[in-house]
């Protein structure tokens, strides 16, 4: 009986969503081993998983590896859950989370719970809850199945840095099938320079009451006060005044930033499906009716082209950014 | 070239949700329903395939009697048949996928497309799902899209960025918006696909996987601090991002 995680290298250590379901893990643990899985990783980025408290991990290491192949990368996943009588694969719903996930879960015969929320119970009795119709509703699920595979939504679980295991690493090397057909990765192309919505820790976006694109500077300066990325609405994609990559919504991206700041965006239920479990919601909108009010912390009623220069340059001062 | 595309009726996102009388399921009661968004992405990608290389595209989807509704959509748009898997249970997504994967296994479709998400459960897993069930490799969240003989090159989007992905027909592809341009049906077209034949067909019997077992409306737990946008009032925005928030 154990927690297995897939996890995904990033930098010096591992991406943060990893570390979250490290820390998800131990709430449903009920102290059964947590082991991780992790594809072309060095030994000192998985190290750094220890202080979240991950028991074990095998890294997957090879040439064959170094080109991201689904169905490869949730045949090897699989087969180290069953290697570990795994109760429960624990896969964060990043784009190569979401791709796996249910390869995992039709191999391991298990239940799949997608885009989990908070988790309950144990790691053999494990409820979770999902927001549903684009967030106006929310379920709480359970599988019938002995092994549960669920992805968990970036950013919504907190990675707690306070326990001082020491991860052991071991070198795993899947069995070989000549017959898997997989799709492979050939070629990524990042968009340099600029940092993602679905990685930011403080999100600015924009929308129609930015009046056009060449007002879109009072967001990116607002932004850069703040170290934060640049969102924008479905409006402003559609219109061509911002490109698709910034899009947040249903039909862009789900983000859950510990800030996340709307500026002239009116809260269509579609931009609040994908951005309603942020920590912090600051609403800048001329409109006091618009719905985004509804679901903010803290808002300005006011014309955020005037608005903002006022609250970047204040803001500033307090980040000593600009 | 042999196209299955599978589509599904979903809950307009602007309609209203409640809670049904089970606990765990959505009242339908005067809820609007319409295509899957992102269906649309798909279907005229089965279209363009079709128009480029010949064949023909079949429409599936699985659901109760009412969803039969999306695939006159589809017909109308130019799909060849459709074919009805009647499913009132509203199952998990095992039961749908396993429903697709049989019917897939008979008509033996070189590529089977998908949206990328259906907005109503937002699971992303039915075409990985179905992948893994024929053991075919599938690409998601597709933006670009070419087939040469088998040969198939896509772009996928993933955080900052795209990736270039290639795989071997037969394949299963999701569609992201920005794939194409979905075709509106003219009115003809419309009135034509009223008559054309849909198959009925059962689903695959399985045991679902999951459970529902409670759906709740969100309380708003937001402190709703709204205040005007005066020099003293963004002060105090500041100030209180910095001190109660604790984000700056």
């Amino acid at each position: 009986m154990s927690i297995l995680i897939y996890l995904e290298p990033s930098g010096e250590g591992l991406k943060r969503s990893s570390y979250e379901a490290i820390t998800a893990a131990r709430s449903i643990s009920g102290g059964a081993p947590i082991a991780g899985i992790i594809f072309n990783a060095t030994e000192a980025q998985i190290v750094t998983a220890g202080a979240y408290g991950l028991a074990s991990c095998q890294n997957v290491n090879g040439p064959e590896w170094q080109s991201f192949q689904n169905s490869a990368v949730a045949a090897a996943v699989s087969e180290a859950a069953a290697a570990l009588n795994a109760t429960t694969v624990l896969i964060s719903a990043t784009s190569t989370g979401k791709d796996i996930a249910p390869r995992v879960a039709i191999r391991l015969q298990a239940g799949l719970l997608p885009d989990c929320v908070e988790l309950h119970g144990t790691s053999t009795a494990l409820e979770a809850v999902r927001p549903v119709y684009a967030g106006k509703a929310s379920i709480r699920v359970k599988t019938h199945t002995t092994v549960t595979v669920a992805t968990l939504r970036p950013n919504v679980f907190t990675a707690r840095e306070d326990a001082a295991a020491n991860t052991s690493v071991t070198s795993f090397s899947p069995a070989t099938d000549s017959s898997l057909r997989s799709a492979t990765v050939t070629g990524i192309n990042k968009n340099e320079g600029t940092l993602d919505v679905s990685e930011a820790d403080i999100i600015v976006s924009g929308g129609r009451g930015l009046k056009g694109p060449e007002n879109f500077h009072l967001v990116e300066s607002l932004a850069r006060s703040l170290g934060a990325a640049v969102g924008a609405s479905r409006a402003v994609v559609d219109a061509g005044w911002r490109p698709h990559n910034e899009q947040v919504g249903q039909t862009g991206k789900t983000v859950s930033p510990t800030m996340y700041i709307a500026c002239g965006i009116s809260g269509a239920v579609q931009h609040l499906a994908g951005m309603s479990t942020s920590k912090i919601i600051v609403a800048i909108n001329k409109d006091k009716e618009a719905p985004i009010f509804k679901v903010a912390d803290y808002g300005i009623i006011g014309d955020v082209i005037e608005v903002l220069p006022r609250l970047t340059q204040k803001i500033s001062s307090v980040t000593g950014r600009s | 070239m042999n196209i299955l595309v599978c589509i599904s009726q979903v809950p307009d996102t602007t309609t209203r949700v409640a809670v049904g009388t089970d606990g765990s399921s959505i009242n339908p009661a005067g809820v609007k329903f319409i295509l899957n968004p992102y269906d649309e992405f798909a279907i005229e990608e089965g279209l363009r395939l079709r128009e480029k290389s010949g064949g023909t595209v079949t429409t599936v989807t699985v659901g109760p009697d009412t969803s039969k509704e999306v695939l006159r959509t589809a017909l109308a748009m130019g799909s060849d048949t459709a074919v009805f898997v009647k499913d009132e249970s509203r199952s998990d997504s095992f039961v749908v996928a396993s429903s697709i994967a049989d019917l897939a296994k008979e008509i033996t479709p070189d590529v089977i497309l998908f949206g990328r998400q259906s907005i109503d459960f937002d699971s992303f897993a039915l075409p990985s799902m179905v992948g893994e069930l024929l053991g075919w490799p599938n690409i998601s969240m597709v933006s670009s899209l070419t087939i040469e003989g088998t040969q198939v090159s896509a772009e996928r989007d993933i955080e900052g960025g795209k990736e270039s992905v290639s795989a071997t027909l037969p394949c299963v592809i999701s569609a992201q918006k920005g794939l194409n341009d979905p075709r509106y049906p003219k009115l003809p077209d419309i009135m034509k696909a009223k008559s054309k034949p849909i198959a009925d067909r059962v689903a695959t019997v399985v045991e679902p996987r999951v459970v529902t077992l409670s759906m709740t409306l969100p309380v708003s737990k937001r402190l709703n601090n709204i205040m005007t946008d005066s020099d003293a009032d963004i002060d105090q925005l500041v100030r209180l991002l910095h001190e109660e928030a604790k984000v700056i």
